[in-house]
This record gives structure tokens, C-alpha cells and sequence, in this order.
């Protein structure tokens, strides 16, 4: 807007700019200023019915108490329940949005009606679906029945009420499995860069590693707070059930990022690599799929964060008093407004708030600053 | 544009009508299950058609549910109609009269989208207790307008992006100012603009629950996803209600999504892949 005049110019910015207020300072308070608030609320011993103000300070205690204390294990399988649920959700989702893409993609007849099919579980509400799913998983009737209608003898899955748990281990190895991870994923990315050339992101993806590497033999981790006694966390089987009805609602999803994408392909790439005598499978493996991996990664972390927050499904198909099918969504939910521990509550939302924060700032802050200035 | 991709036309075709069947099992389990009578509701059965159809499931579940139905248009409409216009102003703002430190706004606006609300929800339930608006709609509705900005300011931020500023630079030299601008330029060709953000808000906040269940259960205001799942969680249910039901919740988005479609695949898109 070089050419004009510069009178105008600064009495419109300030219009604009003015317009714009409102809705700052809507954000400001509503999202940043209560932030602080659960923040502050989170370090105190607010319950029941006292009044707030009297309130005493106790610093990160609830923190210690969520991550240590007897009473606050449901807290902690929650965890492990939200972390098992987002890893097999999003190869779900991940999984089965692909095939439906490159399904739809390979020209097909009544292509429009095909994505319309798959995709409207994304206009319902985690509500309807948690409803209807869990009709679904009655362990006497719905799916368990199916295989009746071809004469074979009903199923006996137990779904949602199965109390079993598999790949389980102890929460007070946790620190240790933790840091491992993070020195194994560093190493990785270190390696990654090697090849391709990066000497810098090499030496700093390394550089952090090799601390924390000394640290965990120096027995660092024991240094973490653990709860006293052993404790076996793991994934429960009842949230199966609740992982199928996630995939079933949000792959969709990911087939449209990926139709998106593969829209965006050239058509020459793959006629040109299949004179040159690629097959269909060597097209997609070589060709398509490493194009399509930034959608990969926006669609993990959209999936990602949107099962770290889980809680209507949860709420709906299990109820929100189901010890084995906990996250930390519908605790926070119990805590603060069935048993007015609001102070715990808060430190429960603040774990939350932490956790989508790792998975969205880097995505956003590197999003915005690849776009170029208008 | 034709595909000559030699994936076996009959493996396409037949992964297509299988997985179709998987996912419209669960629609089909929902329609017999509402059509039947609570006594033809038995486990032997549970899959076969209704016989005879039991009409009757609908006008109880329109009985119980009328009211919270019509909680949820008061609710939506004008959550929806703020929202859609908050944005347009705001997408217009930052995409053509930017400012310094206006990218870095911007992000600090968008990541109050990706929040768990959980992390605002005590201070915002006190916030409401204190000025009378906790438990009724026209609170449900701040919420919705407030926490809304952000995507629908996303998506016409973007929306606007593409619009050449020779435009906008024309409309100033004949003397228009920022509304001037707006009114005569931005506006008129925002239609699709505003119907991806419309079906997008509206979805949403048909949809949403823990606002809703935490702003006004037990008040008589409750959003039809509250009182849903007030009917499905109680025990001993008769299921062909909660079936009923669930079809009437599921109604309004699912027939905006198939009229509307594209514009809600874009909506849909606009949080992830730039626009």
C-alpha cells in the first residue's frame, strides 16, 4: 500500500487496528489471563466450598501429590491411557485416511459421493457417536452378534467392561524409560541431519543429547519423584472399544488431508514414472508418499492434540466415574466440578495444557514463520 | 482427467464397498434399533429389520428432546452470526492492514484454538457465576463467540489473503476508508468466506459438550448433546429412545454437511493445511 497517502494511511491503520481490539483483549483475558488463573489456582489448597480467597499457597504440592501420591494413581493411569489411545488412534486414523485416499484417488466412479460416504462421521458430534458406539459394544448384543448372521457363534469380547490390561510397566521406571526415549529420539534426528549434510542441526541435536546421556548414567532419573511403591500402569483393553469408534469419526479426516494433498501431485510425476516401468505400489512408496509426509505431520498433530484432550467420547461411552477408561480430560472434569477439588483440578488441566502446548507451539511458530509476508 | 493407474479396478471397487459397509454399520445399527419397540429390542435380533417399524420411538424422543433441540438453535444461530462476523473483520485486518508485530498476534490468537479448554474452565464457570450469565444461554453463547474467534478469524485471514491488494489499493485512492473498503470490496465477495466459516461455527457448537455440560446441567438450558447423553448414560435404558435421539442430534450438521459439503471439507481443512 506504498502509494497512498500517508494521512490516510495512518488514520485507517489505527481503524483497523482499533477493530482489532475487541477481540485481543476478548483473548487476552479469556484465554491467557484464566490460564494464569488455573495456573495460580493449581498451587493452592482450594476445595469444596471454601471461599477461594482463603485459599493458602502450596506451591506445586498438587503437582507432586498428581505425579507421586497414593490416592492420585487413577490420575496416572489416566496418563498412561491418553498416551496408549493417541498412539493407536492415530495409526488408525493415519492408516486407514491413506488407503481410503489412494482408493478414491485412482479415478473412480461417483468419486465426490465416495469422500461424502467416508467423511460424514466428521459432522456428527462425539456425543451421537459415543452413543451409538456404545450400543455398538454391548458385550451381548451389537458387534458381538454379527458373526451370528452368517451362522457362526456370537463373539464374546467384552469391550468396554474388559478389565484386562496389557503392555504394562512400572511407573517408577518411568523417568528412566523417559529420558531413554528422548536420548534415542535426538540420536535420530542427529543422525538424520549427518546424512543429510547439516553439520550445525547436527552438533545441537547431538550436543543435547550427550548431557542427558551423562545425566541418565550418572543416575539422574532416580533424582524424579516416583510413587513409594511399584506400581504396573498399562493399556487397558476397554479402551479399545473407544480407539475403534475415534478411528471410525476422525479418518475421514485424514483421507481428506491426504486427497488435499495428492490433488496437489502432478500428474506428469506419475505417468513418468510409470513409463520408466514403476508399478503402482513403487509410485505411492517413492513417489507420492514422501511428498505427502508435511501432511503426515499436520495431520499426527492435529490427531495429536485432539486426543490428548479427549473427553466427550470417553464421557459418553464409559461414563465419566470409569476408573479403567480414565484420561486426564474427563478426571480434570470429575475433580473439579463433581468433587469440588478445584485446586487439583486446575493442576490437572495445567498437565493437559502442557502437554498440547509441546505437540501445537513448535507446529505453530514454525508454520507462521515459513509464510511469507504479505 | 483420466487416472490410467493399473491398480486392479475389481480391488479398488471392492475395498471401497467393504469398508463403506463398515463404516455405515453403525448408521444402520442406529436406524432399526430407533424403529423398533422396546420390546423388539433382544440381543437374538439385534441386527434383523423391524417388524412391524415403530414410528413411535420418534415422537418420544421429540418429546424429550424438543426442548433441548431448541436450546441448541438459540444457542447456535447467533453464536454462529457473531462469530462469522468477528472474523471477517479480523481476517480483514490482519490480512490486509497489517501491522507491525501483527504474525506474532495472530499466533498468540490462534493458539487459544488448540487449548483443552479444561485450562480455562474454572475461572470461566466463576467468571460467568459472578455476572449472571452461568447457566443460561446467553453465557453458552459468549463462550462460543469468544473461543470461536480464533478459527474464524484463521479462515478469513487466509480467505482474504488471496485477494489482490491492487483492490484494495484502488477502493483507497478513490477515497475509501477501512470500513469504505470493507463494505464495498471485502464484503461482497466474501460469500464463501462466510459459508465455510458459518457451517464451521455451526457444527461446532451444535456438537460441543463440555461447555455445555459444565455451563448448564441441571438448569433446563442444556444443548441437546447434554441431554443426550443425560439419556444414554442412565442405566436400564430402553435403547431405541437414545437411537431416536441420537438421530435427531446428529440431523441438523449431517444435513448441512451433505448439502454443503465442500465448504465444509474446506472448513475442515483450514485448521491444518494452510489456506
Amino acid at each position: 500500500m506504498a502509494r497512498l497517502t500517508v494521512k490516510s494511511i495512518n488514520r485507517d491503520r489505527l481503524v483497523a487496528i482499533l477493530m482489532l481490539t475487541p477481540s485481543i483483549i476478548l483473548l487476552a483475558i479469556f484465554v491467557y489471563g484464566f490460564i494464569g488463573k488455573t495456573a495460580y489456582d493449581s498451587m493452592t489448597d482450594w476445595k469444596g466450598v471454601a471461599i477461594e480467597q482463603e485459599a493458602n499457597f502450596v506451591g506445586l504440592d498438587n503437582y507432586n501429590q498428581l505425579f507421586t501420591g497414593l490416592l492420585d494413581v487413577r490420575f496416572r493411569q489416566g496418563l498412561v491411557n491418553t498416551f496408549y489411545f493417541t498412539l493407536f488412534f492415530m495409526l488408525g486414523c493415519l492408516a486407514l485416511g491413506l488407503l481410503l485416499a489412494i482408493l478414491i484417488d485412482q479415478g473412480i466412479r461417483f468419486e465426490d459421493g465416495w469422500r461424502i460416504m467416508f467423511l460424514f462421521p466428521m459432522a456428527l458430534s462425539f456425543i451421537v457417536t459415543g452413543t451409538v458406539w456404545r450400543w455398538l459394544f454391548n458385550p451381548i448384543g451389537g458387534l458381538n452378534r454379527l458373526p451370528t448372521l452368517v451362522g457362526l457363534p456370537p463373539l464374546e469380547i467384552k469391550w468396554l467392561t474388559d478389565r484386562t490390561q496389557i503392555l504394562q510397566f512400572n511407573w517408577q521406571n518411568l523417568p528412566l524409560f523417559l529420558s531413554v526415549a528422548i536420548i534415542i529420539a535426538l540420536a535420530v534426528i542427529a543422525f538424520r541431519y549427518l546424512r543429510q549434510g547439516r553439520k550445525r542441526a547436527t552438533l545441537i541435536s547431538g550436543g543435547i543429547a550427550v548431557p542427558i546421556l551423562i545425566w541418565v548414567l550418572l543416575g539422574g532419573p532416580n533424582a524424579i519423584p516416583v510413587p513409594k511403591y511399584e506400581e504396573i500402569h498399562g493399556f487397558n483393553l476397554a479402551m479399545v472399544g473407544i480407539v475403534i469408534a475415534a478411528v471410525w469419526q476422525m479418518s475421514g479426516y485424514t483421507m481428506a488431508m491426504y486427497l488435499a494433498g495428492m490433488r496437489g501431485i502432478p500428474e506428469e510425476l506419475r505417468e513418468a514414472a510409470i513409463v520408466d516401468g514403476a508399478n503402482v505400489f513403487q509410485v505411492y512408496r517413492h513417489i507420492i508418499l514422501p511428498i505427502l509426509q508435511p501432511i503426515t505431520l499436520s495431520a499426527m498433530i492435529v490427531l495429536g492434540h485432539i486426543s490428548l484432550k479427549i473427553f466427550d467420547l470417553i464421557f459418553v461411552m464409559a461414563g465419566p466415574d470409569n476408573a479403567t477408561t480414565d484420561v486426564p480430560g474427563v478426571l480434570m472434569f470429575v475433580t473439579a466440578f463433581r468433587g469440588n477439588e478445584f485446586a487439583k483440578g486446575a493442576a490437572i488441566a495445567i498437565v493437559m495444557l502442557i502437554m498440547v502446548a509441546v505437540v501445537i507451539v513448535p507446529y505453530l511458530t514454525t508454520t507462521l514463520r515459513s509464510e511469507h509476508e504479505l | 482427467m483420466i487416472r490410467k493407474t493399473p491398480l486392479n479396478r475389481f480391488l479398488v471397487y471392492g475395498l471401497l464397498i467393504l469398508l463403506s459397509a463398515v463404516f455405515l454399520l453403525p448408521a444402520y445399527m442406529v436406524t432399526i434399533t430407533s424403529l423398533k419397540s422396546p420390546d423388539q429390542i433382544t440381543m437374538d435380533t439385534v441386527w434383523s429389520l423391524p417388524n412391524p417399524w415403530y414410528w413411535q420411538s420418534f415422537a418420544d424422543a421429540w418429546e424429550a428432546f424438543a426442548p433441548y433441540l431448541a436450546n441448541s438453535f438459540k444457542l447456535v444461530i447467533p453464536s454462529t452470526l457473531i462469530s462469522a462476523l468477528l472474523g471477517s473483520l479480523n481476517g480483514y485486518v490482519l490480512s490486509k492492514w497489517k501491522f507491525r508485530g501483527a504474525n506474532l498476534l495472530f499466533t498468540l490468537m490462534l493458539f487459544g484454538m488448540f487449548i483443552p479448554y479444561q485450562s480455562i474452565l474454572i475461572p470461566l464457570f466463576q467468571f460467568l457465576n459472578r455476572i449472571g450469565l452461568y447457566g443460561n444461554i446467553p453465557g453458552l453463547i459468549l463462550v462460543h463467540v469468544i473461543y470461536g474467534i480464533p478459527i474464524t478469524t484463521l479462515i478469513f485471514r487466509n480467505y482474504y489473503a488471496e485477494v489482490p491488494t491492487e483492490m484494495v489499493e484502488a477502493g483507497a485512492i478513490d477515497g475509501a476508508g477501512f470500513f469504505g473498503i470493507y463494505r464495498h470490496i471485502m464484503f461482497p465477495i466474501s460469500m464463501p468466506g462466510f459459508v465455510v466459516v458459518i457451517i464451521w461455527q455451526f457444527t461446532q457448537a451444535w456438537n460441543e459438550f463440555l461447555f455445555a455440560v459444565t455451563l448448564t446441567s441441571g438448569t433446563g438450558n442444556e444443548p441437546i448433546t447434554v441431554a443426550l447423553s443425560n439419556l444414554a448414560g442412565g442405566r436400564a435404558v430402553q435403547w431405541n429412545l437414545p437411537m431416536a435421539g441420537a438421530m435427531l442430534a446428529a440431523l441438523p450438521t449431517l444435513i448441512v454437511y451433505v448439502v454443503l459439503g465442500r465448504y465444509f471439507i474446506r472448513g475442515l481443512l483450514a485448521g491444518s493445511v494452510k489456506g
